[in-house]
């Protein structure tokens, strides 16, 4: 009994640190099925990052650098604050998706006196971005836990609006479908005020590329098809008007100095995107759009 | 012409099992517009499936005990087509006003699942007992009979399932395929009621001669 006891503990002791430390001197901090997905924070020396986990290949939302948590380390989520070309000083930004809440953060330094409002599914994840992240609630930035296409609803019954619009709520294994539709883009368009931008990570690959393309462009016309060759990701930003005519590069380089000052302590090198800012229609543009009545969008993704 | 009505029924039952789960799925794709697509609105469309089709059981048991046949069983695949066309034609109408009044995505989907599918799947739900009858001959094999019944119905029911997350999805419209359900259910119904007249046909004219 008692020779047992102690297998036991000792099969216990492996299990624990096997859990604990992944091959690369990763410790797993934090770890909670939430009712959306797995949710772990994950840490090693330089590095914490967010992850949803599944079986296949984790993958990382969010990480920070420990040393300087200041950085935004991922290049797409850099990328997101293109958007601030197209117009440098927002009142009011609304973002669906918050992830470790680092776009947030990072937009209520820059911008001291905006609104920020982010919309986030997953209660489990505003918790961890706030206990793991340094993320904060403050007068200026609130976070709704809601489904984002419900949130848009009422905030459209509400006559609410929005100088920028950032989603970004894809997390890379599935897809929120009703948020990927022309419907639903049509109702994003609805919030933002004359001269309002939106910016959307994307996907790049699959055919679902070809398929989301067509569907932002049957709502909002023409856009800067943001690539960069470090990342894999893409990055759509347009503009809403009367004119709707996208500002021009010189434009864009212009505003892009003047703000690369402020974000150089973030390590965005934001004086790099306008070059990479471009209007070329790379995708076929015989595909259907998606709507609330096609979407397949993780089944077009696994094509 | 077939030796006895069995081959159309188990047709039939499992035509109504594709077609209610199939419509079940599709739930999903329809309220996630204005509810999310959250697991409460799966509980809203799960639950209210479950209690349309217990009240569907209950009212069919109860029809099949008046001279149970083929033209009436007919009839509910017909009414069953009728009640599903305002779920195509004026769903976003419904769930505009439940999203309007009621706040809660949770009771909001709850509402706007019992208007767009309880009286269609009800009336699917009638299908199943009044199947039963149909086919049993002596209470002695009553229970094999419902056995192969609910086999061949619930077999219907996983294919549904399948066909409709895999590929429907992917190659049609959601209000195509509803019509397209509405279409099969009419014309399942239009086949039964037609067959029962001929055969009614038929047996006047064996009396006839026999006299």
């Amino acid at each position: 009994m008692n020779r047992l006891w102690t297998e036991l503990k000792v099969l216990l002791l492996i299990t624990l640190s096997l859990n604990a430390l992944h091959a690369n001197g990763e410790t797993v901090i934090h770890e909670e099925k939430s009712l959306y997905r797995n949710i772990e924070v994950k840490e090693t020396e330089t590095r914490r990052c967010l992850v949803f986990a599944v079986k296949r290949g984790d993958r990382n939302q969010t990480c920070i650098n420990l040393s300087r948590p200041e950085r935004v380390v991922f290049p797409y989520v850099r990328m997101t604050f293109a958007g601030l070309l197209l117009n440098p000083e927002p009142a009011s930004i609304l973002i669906v998706g918050l992830g470790g809440g680092t776009i947030p953060t990072v937009l209520s330094e820059i911008l001291p006196k905006t609104t920020i409002h982010v919309v986030e599914i997953d209660e489990a994840v505003v918790r961890v971005a706030k206990k793991y992240f340094a993320f904060e609630e403050t007068d200026r930035m609130k976070v709704f836990v809601q489904d984002a296409r419900v949130y848009i609803k009422r905030a459209l019954l509400r006559k609410q609006h929005y100088d920028l619009v950032i989603l970004d709520a894809f997390t890379g294994d599935y897809i929120p479908e009703h948020l990927m539709t022309q419907e639903f883009l049509e109702e994003v368009r609805g919030l933002l005020l004359d001269d309002g931008v939106l910016v959307a990570n994307t996907f790049s690959t699959s055919k679902l590329y070809g398929h989301e393309s067509a569907t932002y462009s049957i709502v909002f016309g023409e856009f800067f098809n943001f690539k960069m060759p470090i990342t894999g990701n893409r990055v759509i930003v347009t503009q809403v008007g009367a004119d709707s005519v996208l500002p021009e590069t010189k434009l864009l380089q212009d505003r892009a100095n003047r703000l690369s000052g402020p974000f150089t302590r973030y390590a965005v090198n934001i004086d790099d995107f306008p070059r990479y800012m471009r209007r070329v229609k790379d995708w076929d543009t015989n595909v259907r759009p998606l709507t609330d009545q096609f979407s397949p969008a993780n089944l077009l993704r696994g094509d | 012409m077939f030796k006895s009505i069995n081959p159309i029924v188990f047709t039939l039952a499992f035509t109504s099992g594709f077609i209610i789960m199939a419509i079940e799925l599709l739930g999903g794709r329809i309220l996630a517009p204005y509810f999310g697509s959250s697991i409460y609105v799966w509980g809203s469309i799960i639950s209210i499936f479950m209690l349309s089709l217990a009240v569907g059981y209950l009212l069919g048991g109860r029809i099949s005990l008046h001279r149970p046949n083929l033209f009436r069983y007919g009839l509910f695949f017909v009414i069953a087509a009728i009640t599903l066309l305002p779920t195509v034609m004026f769903g976003e109408q419904l769930m505009d006003n439940v999203f309007l009044h009621i706040e809660d995505p949770r009771y909001g989907s709850l509402v706007a699942s019992v208007g767009l599918f309880f009286l269609p799947i009800a009336v699917l739900g009638m299908i199943a007992p009044y199947s039963v009858r149909l086919l049993v001959e002596n209470s002695h094999h009553s229970g094999q009979v419902a056995g192969i019944l609910y086999f061949v119905s619930t077999l219907g029911s996983a294919l549904g399932t399948l066909l409709t997350s895999f590929y429907l999805v992917l190659w049609f419209e959601v209000n195509s395929i509803l019509l397209t359900m509405v279409a099969v259910l009419t014309l399942s119904g239009v086949s039964a009621i037609v067959y029962n007249l001929q055969m009614r046909k038929r047996q006047a004219l064996t009396q006839a001669v026999a006299r």
